[in-house]
């Protein structure tokens, strides 16, 4: 397992996604209302939009193309629709953000 | 170097004062704030409902402890203010702290009363004044049994009512013959009692308390007419008192109150007082609205940009007891020279009356039926003639269904024809499954899944079923599935309560998802904003990302952006620079829009501020629910049909309404004939120019909702034009469906009913006043995010990229 080190928690307003990219991989980054860091690939299963631009609402973000509303803990896609994200570990150490591959 | 601003008070009033102040000038202080009370400002209105057992104390909380970090503000909560030194500019703390001050605001509320009467300090008396009271009720309610609540005003009948709910008997004791006398007339104040009743509560009304008894703690009430009852726990809930003792100590003016100017200026130089403990002009208010009012004059004030000064606040009284609606304002009591109207239905709870003086309305109470306090309120306010009174306040709610068209329908028609649902269908699924809203049956069904068209009568239909069970159910539409309240419930409800913020609605309105869904956010977002037109700073996080990044997001994730070309006419200059845009950022495709406009596709998101710098055009808006454009035939300049100079009203019309925020997308078009070659008749408004004159036609859709315009009016001159267009786009803010098209809007509440609006002159004047407010208040976006640096880092850039992680 990889730690890699992605920037700083300050630089991730709370409930606004950012996107960051490490080599090939696109990571979709979320800071919640209660202060909760979150990655998940930044692909919709439905037609891969960027996750990273949608409405976050407590733990679930919607995705910008056609609202599907995925959980960022466990990456489910919530019924009706179906699929799921890849979930990454990130932590938060002295205000740098890392991210488990 | 910045000034220091300390604040005694970390109440409603006070920190509201703080976020006016924030909003005007983040950079011109550094704070200070003081609360008596371990914790950071919360909705002590909210109080009750901790008590009553619906929300918790986190959820009442107004500012979190990380809102004064994120704001530069030092907050010591739980320490309390004992000395001003005026000379010296200093305050001193119980806690031994002295902190200096250029600018100091008093906002130290107001103390519950507790009656002076032997036994009041017996352990098991309380007031109901903060979160240590609630927790202390809370607490007792565990062990004891009997509770009694001295007071039978709003704020006893709120403790009385979570005493129940916790468990409790209670009486209420009340020191006159009926309820509530501030804020009811004898009539309504009996019916709540037998309401209140109905719930449980036992009330002893014309009782004065003598002493409360006990051994160790309290055990009784005893009155001065002898009798006693027995209690375990008693809440004082007799009244408020301005906290007044730090400002008398330091020498400054008290009265009732901390005495103030109309700019908050107490009698001692660089003192404010807002708030509960602060009198203006001989009165002191309680109620949130007004103390929100002083804070907004006084934030101007210590920003050193006074402005209107606070001339004080008529009051009106809207509250919910116990889930009973009731509503006053004014000269509510019948008295000498009044006479009043009165509707007095006692089936169904419901009381109406209307009091009037000379001829003018002056005062009013309504009991069980509130809906029409709003408009009492400001007819009141106005001093407005008997005459103008609307009969309909007072027509008995009728309980007949009117003939029915479903009824006559056969079971194998079809309702829903996008579906092909019928009516049998719909009826036994309603039977079967026990469906109660459209909502269940759409689900149950796929009736009204598509289009939606059928929505009325799948509504009609539960009627039928279900009898007047249904009509709690049918017809209503709730905002989304955060909460059971309908998109004008919620309206209601911000302007009453007067809220502000997205989350203010959702917590206390109490919202099922604490931070709501992608339905309820821009929504919200928008009824704030066309509410308070300028006041309301939109919040990013709530909307919907073309919204927040001002274009539109494509397929693959790019980004699509239509520069602003009014009334689709464009120069040499204007398609250079857009050509040498695309060149430089490589755009991919270059197409002309059906606005009659230029879209450049496939933009970057990363590049979106550089790309409208560069362009050096107003934004298109050609992603938002907004003004779009206003298409536009060539008229008569060069066209040989043309009567009228079509262009020339279009970007007119264009350059009056850009930017307008409107409940969905609203597209203009001008044609200078019948012939329409600007497609009018298929427009949000469409205009069609004839000899002499311009027809106006409303709710056209070339969309989803194909649907031709309706002719509104024919007028002469193109500023009836643009006055009957303003006026139809403001009643359309005001009235329709976040996401509700014109068509939908206009085939709802009627064409007829459109034109009443906006043919009657006084309330055309107050639409086209409320759009003129909303419209000097926007600004360019792409400007906008082009000048702030913090704009740009916030919301269009992405973390750094990394170097890819090698495989093991």
């Amino acid at each position: 397992m990889a730690k890699v080190e992605i920037g700083r928690i300050d630089q991730l307003p709370k409930r606004l996604g950012k996107c960051v990219r490490i080599g090939a991989l696109e990571l979709a980054l979320f800071r919640t209302g209660e202060d909760r860091v979150y990655a998940v690939e930044n692909r919709c299963p439905h037609k891969g939009g960027d996750l990273s631009q949608g409405i976050v609402s407590g733990e679930f973000v919607f995705c910008p193309l056609h609202d599907w509303k995925v959980c960022l803990k466990d990456g489910q896609v919530q019924a009706p629709d179906e699929g799921c994200v890849k979930t990454y570990r990130v932590t938060v150490e002295d205000g740098h953000l890392y991210v488990e591959l | 170097m910045k000034r220091k601003l300390v604040m005694v008070g970390n109440g409603m009033a006070g920190v509201r004062c703080i976020e006016e102040i924030l909003k005007l000038d983040r950079e011109a202080f550094e704070m200070t704030i003081f609360g008596s009370e371990p914790h950071p400002n919360y909705n002590r209105i909210l109080l009750s409902t901790v008590l009553q057992g619906n929300t918790s104390i986190e959820e009442i909380t107004l500012n979190s402890w990380e809102w004064y970090e994120q704001n530069g503000i030092r907050l010591f909560a739980g320490e309390t203010v004992t000395e001003i030194d005026s000379e010296q500019r200093l305050v001193h703390t119980d806690r031994g702290r002295t902190v200096e001050y250029d600018e100091l605001i008093l906002a130290t509320g107001s103390n519950p009363f507790i009656l002076p009467i032997p036994g009041a300090d017996l352990p098991g008396v309380t007031a109901f004044r903060d979160i240590k009271d609630c927790e202390r009720m809370i607490e007792y309610a565990k062990t004891y049994k009997k509770a009694a609540v001295i007071g039978g005003g709003l704020l006893g009948l709120e403790a009385a009512r979570g005493l129940l709910n916790l468990g409790m008997e209670v009486d209420v004791i009340h020191i006159f013959d009926y309820l509530m006398e501030r804020q009811l007339d004898p009539t309504a104040s009996k019916l709540l009692q037998r309401e209140l009743e109905k719930q449980g509560m036992n009330f002893l009304l014309c009782k004065e308390t003598a002493e409360l008894f006990g051994n160790g703690r309290v055990e009784g009430v005893r009155f001065k007419d002898g009798t006693e009852i027995a209690a375990d726990l008693v809440v004082m809930a007799v009244g408020i008192r301005p906290n007044v003792d730090l400002a008398r100590k330091s020498g400054i003016a008290v009265n009732r109150g901390i005495v103030v100017n109309d700019y908050l200026e107490t009698s001692v130089p660089h003192i404010y007082a807002v708030g509960e403990c602060a009198e203006h002009r001989g009165v002191v208010y309680g109620l949130v609205a007004p103390l929100y009012e002083q804070g907004k004059v006084l934030a101007e004030a210590i920003c050193g940009r006074k402005g209107r000064p606070y001339e004080g606040s008529v009051v009106s009284t809207q509250l919910k007891v116990s889930g009973v609606d009731v509503f006053s304002a004014g000269e509510f009591m019948d008295g000498e020279g009044t006479e009043s109207i009165k509707l007095y239905d006692e089936a169904r709870g419901i009381y109406k009356k209307v009091v009037v003086r000379e001829g003018n309305i002056v005062g009013a109470v309504l009991f069980g039926d509130t809906s029409e306090g709003r408009k009492l309120f400001d007819m009141i306010h106005r001093g407005d003639s008997l005459e103008s009174l609307s009969l309909s306040l007072f027509a008995p709610i009728s309980t007949e269904g009117k003939g029915s068209l479903v009824a006559a329908m056969a079971d194998n028609d079809v309702v829903c024809g996008c579906n092909g649902v019928t009516k049998g269908a719909i009826c036994q699924a309603i039977a079967e499954h026990g469906l109660k809203t459209v909502a269940e049956v759409r689900d149950c069904t796929n009736a009204s899944r598509s289009c939606g068209g059928c929505k009325g009568l799948v509504a009609e239909l539960l009627e039928y079923m279900l009898g007047a069970e249904a009509s709690r159910y049918a017809t209503k539409e709730t905002v989304c599935s955060c909460t059971d309240l309908s998109r004008d419930e919620v309206i209601k409800a911000i302007k009453e309560k007067r809220l502000t913020t997205v989350k203010e609605v959702m917590y206390v309105l109490e919202w099922k998802n604490e931070e709501g869904c992608s339905k309820c956010r821009p929504a919200l977002n928008y009824y704030l904003g066309m509410l308070y037109p300028g006041e309301y700073n939109e919040e990013v996080e709530s909307l919907f990302v073309n919204e927040r990044l001002h274009a539109n997001i494509q397929a693959d994730g790019t980004y699509s952006v239509v520069p602003r070309m009014y009334g689709g006419v464009t120069t040499v200059e204007q398609l250079r620079k857009i050509a040498d845009v695309a060149e430089k950022y490589n755009v991919p495709m270059i197409k002309l829009t059906g606005g009659q406009r230029i879209d450049l596709l496939g933009v970057k998101k990363e590049d979106l501020p550089r790309v409208w710098a560069e362009l050096g055009m107003p934004s298109g808006y050609a992603y938002a629910k907004a003004l779009r454009t206003v298409k536009t035939c060539v008229g008569k300049q060069f066209c040989r049909f043309g009567t009228q100079d079509s262009t020339g009203l279009g970007i007119r019309m264009e350059q009056t309404f850009e930017r307008l925020k409107t409940p969905h997308k609203v597209k203009m078009a001008v044609s200078a004939c019948p012939r329409n070659c600007a497609e009018s008749g298929i427009k949000d408004v469409g205009i069609v120019g004839v000899e002499g004159g311009w027809e106006i036609y409303v709710g056209g859709n070339g969309g989803t909702h194909l649907r031709a315009a309706d002719l509104l009016c024919t007028v002469k001159t193109e500023e009836e034009v643009i006055e009957m267009t303003g006026a139809f786009l403001q009643y359309y803010r005001e009235s329709a469906h976040y996401l509700e098209r014109t068509s939908k809007w206009v085939e709802r509440v009627g064409l007829e009913h459109i034109r009443e609006v906006l043919f009657d002159v006084e309330m055309r004047r107050g639409l086209l006043e409320r759009l003129h407010q909303a419209l000097a208040a926007t600004k360019d976006p792409w400007r906008e995010i082009a000048e702030s640096e913090e704009l740009r880092q916030t919301l269009f850039r992405d973390m750094a990229e990394k170097e890819p992680v090698p495989a093991e």
